[in-house]
């Protein structure tokens, strides 16, 4: 592809992404009680990992993040799905989500639900999703320019 | 909770087998493996004695409750007799395997499909939930599908399992179908709770619809006639799977199915004919066929099909006993289901013997071609054994089982004829004649197996092959089974006590107890109308297997196009062929027209449902005040709208696109939603990225030259959507058909300890519908991954 003149946009997206994945993280363990959650979550991190993919090229991300990232979505769904499945084992309805307060080390009171893990598998799933199909896209565009 | 275990014990493995064989060596697997089905069986053997003194267990692990389905399991007689074979026959299979199988094959695939299937048969036999039970049934079919393909190389192989999947499949779709109509009639998918209501629901119309949906999943499944012909091409499979699934255990999940039902189903007469007459065809077209064949595998694949008929026929033949007032008389009749049951054991035992007896040949001498086998017995002694052993119980000889239930079979069909009570005696009268045709059929096949096998020349092929007898390991399965050939024969009473007479109870819970509809079982009977049928089969077989060569042109007489296999291919290609037609008819490749059938449709069913029930109402009454930054912000997005129209390069227009996405955006936000905001704002971003991607693909930007007629639907069309979208938002906020469910929103804190209203939706209240979501997203995200590396492959080829 042809070179572009970025460099005020590569010395930036290295940092910014830092600050997108924190706000990421900041939003999916707020989803409980203030705006945020695992869908926004998911696609906050996947927004970070495209604008990385915008900066640099392809090798040299993949080379940087060597995430299969067809896994991450079967590993999203198979924790959404599982944690329905769990509840049952436990002998309540499938899809129960349990939550209980637990005291964490300089956090203090904080409550932790089965839910969590259910919002961990639909994070995954969208990050997952949309970065493949962003870069099998982009990986066809690249063969279309070779061609 | 124990029943759970077995059900779930083979799926869990099934899940880690994939992952396990990293760390172990292939030849260990097979090993593993083996301890699924030994734990179930055992844990299934201690419940023996519960079971046989009438005791059911039944356990619930709620699932669905809101929509009436739990996993429920249900042990009685009869899911424990399925259930012992499922778990017996598996062991002994998968020890068979073990030898049978390579180590350079994909045995953890193999193995996986394996554990899957035991799982979701176990799952069938258990499952007091319909839906449960169907959900299981179909699982069946998937890994029966995916064990037939196991060698997908093969063209044969990938035929024969989709051949095998689109019957079975269809009839499961069929059998679901009937459920629901089952539900309709008893507002239950309890199968205990239906019996319930029997008698009550036999008079409904429905009540036949359903008899006839469930029938046609079972006769699907059991490869009754005319749906048999997937069994022959399921051999394709490697042996241990034919020997267990399609001899043993899943071609008898529609016998399950049909002893299942028998209590809900037999108040009607039409359940006594159809599957009576049905397994009655099945029993003779089968052994008809099977003596044709020269493929060994292929004849016992028939033949499976001609036992499967002949059981049941029987059952059909039982189920008479619930239209006979008599008591005394209807246990009589009911000795026919026993005798179903008995032959289920006894073919599952001899049939699997006889299965393992041709997988040794054929991984000894390279063939299962009769023509290029015989004189195998001095090379082979002990396969030999096997299959004396095996086929003659199968003819109906002593002192093997066969005879016993053979025998009891004929007295059945007898006694069908003595029925008085409906005047039926002149069309039942054919039933003994079919039995013994077919009987003396299958006398001839099992003397092909063992004469033209084992006995006369040695052919050319043993002078080429250095043939020798199989290793100890693979002989050890089918000895056991054979073992247990003879072992019924001495003790049948043995096995009627403890397995099936509670099965019995389970096909006639009211007719009378457990001790009275078991018959006591004895070799000899003295010298009645049975014994001398049985003599007159040995003579009459005997007799046609030596002419065999004179009459066996009769076979080529029935033309090749007409039989049911052509006719199945044929229809396969024509459905193709049509249905590609039509798509083509509406897929023209034109993305306007696409468009245009959309946008139709939604006018017309949502203009027209609005219309019908006049809820097209807007007022201002209830309307906040509109601020100004409100008013130029929906300015600022018009002008973005309108002018996309009118833009030269495609990347004006996507930034146009973009300024109306942050515009809806920022509503969200002035409309205190900050969440959707969040949303859409990510999600403009990624799809102005993913826009620009697609750049490459997408044609030159040019401007559309079209006739005024196109240009005047397109506006008509446009100008109709558009205000059909604004018209039902400004009706919505009037529209009270339902009832409004904020109130659990508004609870939401203490219903799901939550304070963000959209999460709790998301994670709690909706979380079936955001599961599922999931999963469809994950499914649209491999879509595009295989579109885009397929295409690659091709070369840019977009045909």
């Amino acid at each position: 592809m042809m070179r572009i003149n970025d460099v005020i946009l590569r010395t930036v997206a290295r940092f910014i992404v830092f600050i997108i994945l924190t706000l990421a993280i900041y939003l999916f363990f707020a989803g409980h009680y203030s705006p945020g959650g695992g869908f926004i979550g998911g696609l906050v991190i996947a927004s970070a990992f495209v604008l990385l993919y915008v900066t640099y090229d392809i090798e040299k991300v993949k080379a940087g993040i060597p995430i299969d990232f067809k896994v991450l979505a079967a590993i999203g769904v198979f924790l959404a799905v599982g944690t329905g499945f769990s509840s049952v084992l436990f002998g309540h309805d499938f899809l129960t989500q349990v939550a209980k307060d637990f005291h964490i080390p300089f956090l203090g009171e904080k409550e932790l639900g089965t839910v969590m893990i259910f919002e961990l598998g639909v994070a995954l799933t969208v990050v997952g999703v949309v970065m493949t199909i962003i870069v099998s896209i982009a990986e066809g565009t690249e063969d279309e320019w070779k061609r | 909770m124990t029943i759970h275990i077995a059900i779930i014990l083979p799926l869990l493995m099934a899940a880690f087998i994939p992952f396990l064989h990293h760390y172990i060596t292939r030849k260990w697997i097979g090993w593993f493996v083996l301890a699924a089905p030994i734990t179930a069986f055992i844990l299934l053997v201690r419940f023996i004695p519960h079971i046989a003194s009438g005791e059911t267990i039944t356990y619930t692990i709620n699932w669905m409750p809101s929509l009436g389905i739990q996993f429920t399991t249900y042990l009685d007689g009869l899911s424990m007799l399925f259930s012992l074979l499922i778990t017996g026959v598996g062991t002994l299979v998968v020890f068979y395997a073990i030898f049978y199988l390579s180590t350079k094959e994909a045995l953890h695939h193999f193995y996986c499909y394996l554990l899957l299937f035991m799982g979701a048969m176990l799952g069938v036999v258990f499952s007091d939930n319909l839906i449960v039970l169907y959900a299981f049934w179909e699982l069946t079919s998937v890994s029966s599908f995916l064990l037939i393909a196991f060698w997908h190389h093969r063209r044969a192989s990938r035929h024969g399992a989709r051949k095998s999947m689109l019957i079975t499949v269809t009839g499961g779709i069929a059998m679901l179908a009937g459920f629901l109509m089952l539900y309709v009639l008893t507002d239950t998918f309890s199968i205990r709770e239906i019996i319930a209501q029997a008698s009550t629901i036999s008079t409904e119309p429905l009540f036949i619809a359903a008899l006839l949906c469930i029938l046609l999943g079972a006769f699907t499944k059991s490869a009754q006639f005319p749906f048999h012909i997937w069994l022959p091409q399921a051999m394709e499979a490697p042996t241990p799977v034919s020997a267990y699934l399609h001899s043993a255990t899943m071609v008898k999940a529609g016998i399950y199915i049909v002893a299942r039902m028998t209590p809900i189903f037999a108040y009607h007469m039409s359940w006594f004919w159809i599957v009576t007459f049905v397994g009655l065809i099945t029993l003779f077209w089968g052994s008809f066929n099977a003596v044709k064949q020269t493929d060994l595998k292929a004849l016992l694949a028939f033949s499976t099909v001609s036992q499967l008929g002949m059981i049941m026929s029987l059952f059909g033949m039982g189920s008479i006993a619930y239209h006979i007032d008599v008591p005394t008389e209807a246990i009589i009749y009911a000795e026919a289901s026993f005798v179903a049951l008995f032959h289920l054991v006894n073919h599952s035992t001899f049939k699997g013997a006889l299965f393992m007896m041709v997988g040794i040949i054929d991984h000894e001498a390279g063939t299962r071609d009769v023509r290029k086998l015989g004189g195998l017995m001095t090379i082979m002694p002990a396969t030999f054994t096997i299959a004396v052993i095996g086929s003659l119980s199968m003819a109906g000889l002593p002192p093997f089982n066969g005879f016993l239930s053979k025998e009891m079979f004929l007295t059945s069909a007898l006694e069908m004829t003595s029925i008085d009570t409906l005047s039926l005696s002149t069309v039942t009268a054919v039933i003994p004649i079919i039995a013994w045709v077919a009987s003396v059929f299958t006398f001839i096949y099992c003397m092909i197996i063992i004469f033209k096998t084992f006995l006369g020349q040695k052919t050319e092929l043993l002078a080429v092959r250095k043939i020798h007898e199989a290793p100890i390991g693979m002989l050890i399965s089918p000895f056991v089974l054979v073992a247990f050939v003879i072992g019924i024969f001495f003790f049948p009473n043995v096995l009627v006590k403890y397995v099936l007479a509670p099965a019995m109870l389970s096909v006639f819970p009211t007719l009378a107890p457990m001790e009275e509809l078991a018959p006591k079982v004895y070799a000899w009977h003295g010298f009645n109308t049975e014994l001398l049928m049985t003599i007159g089969i040995i003579v009459f077989g005997l007799l046609l297997y030596m002419t065999l060569s004179t009459w066996r042109r009769i076979y080529d007489a029935f033309p090749q196009k007409l039989t049911l296999n052509s006719l199945f291919d044929r229809a396969l290609v024509e459905s193709v062929t049509v249905s590609s037609f039509i798509t083509k008819l509406y897929m023209t490749r034109s993305f306007r027209h696409y468009m245009l059938y959309i946008y139709v449709f939604v006018i017309v069913v949502v203009g027209s449902f609005f219309i019908w029930q006049d809820t097209f109402r807007f007022s201002v009454a209830n309307n906040a005040t509109v601020h100004i930054y409100e008013v130029l912000l929906v300015f600022v997005m018009a002008i973005a709208a309108i002018a996309m129209l009118f833009v030269k390069s495609r990347v004006t227009a996507v930034v146009l696109n973009g300024v109306l996405g942050f515009g809806v955006s920022i509503f969200f936000v002035i409309f205190r939603a900050p969440d959707l905001a969040l949303t859409q704002l990510i999600v403009e971003s990624v799809t102005t990225v993913l826009f620009l991607l697609c750049f490459t693909y997408l044609p030159e930007w040019k401007r559309e030259r079209s006739t005024v007629h196109v240009k005047v639907t397109n506006a008509i069309i446009s100008v109709a959507v558009g205000m059909l979208v604004v018209a039902v938002a400004l009706s919505v906020i009037y529209f009270n058909e339902f009832k409004t469910i904020s109130s659990y929103f508004e609870n939401a804190y203490e219903l799901a300890g939550g304070k963000n209203i959209v999460n709790t939706i998301l994670g709690d209240f909706r979380a079936f519908d955001t599961m599922l979501e999931v999963v469809v997203l994950c499914i649209a995200g491999l879509g595009v991954y295989t579109m885009m590396k397929f295409k690659a492959k091709k070369g840019g080829d977009h045909e």
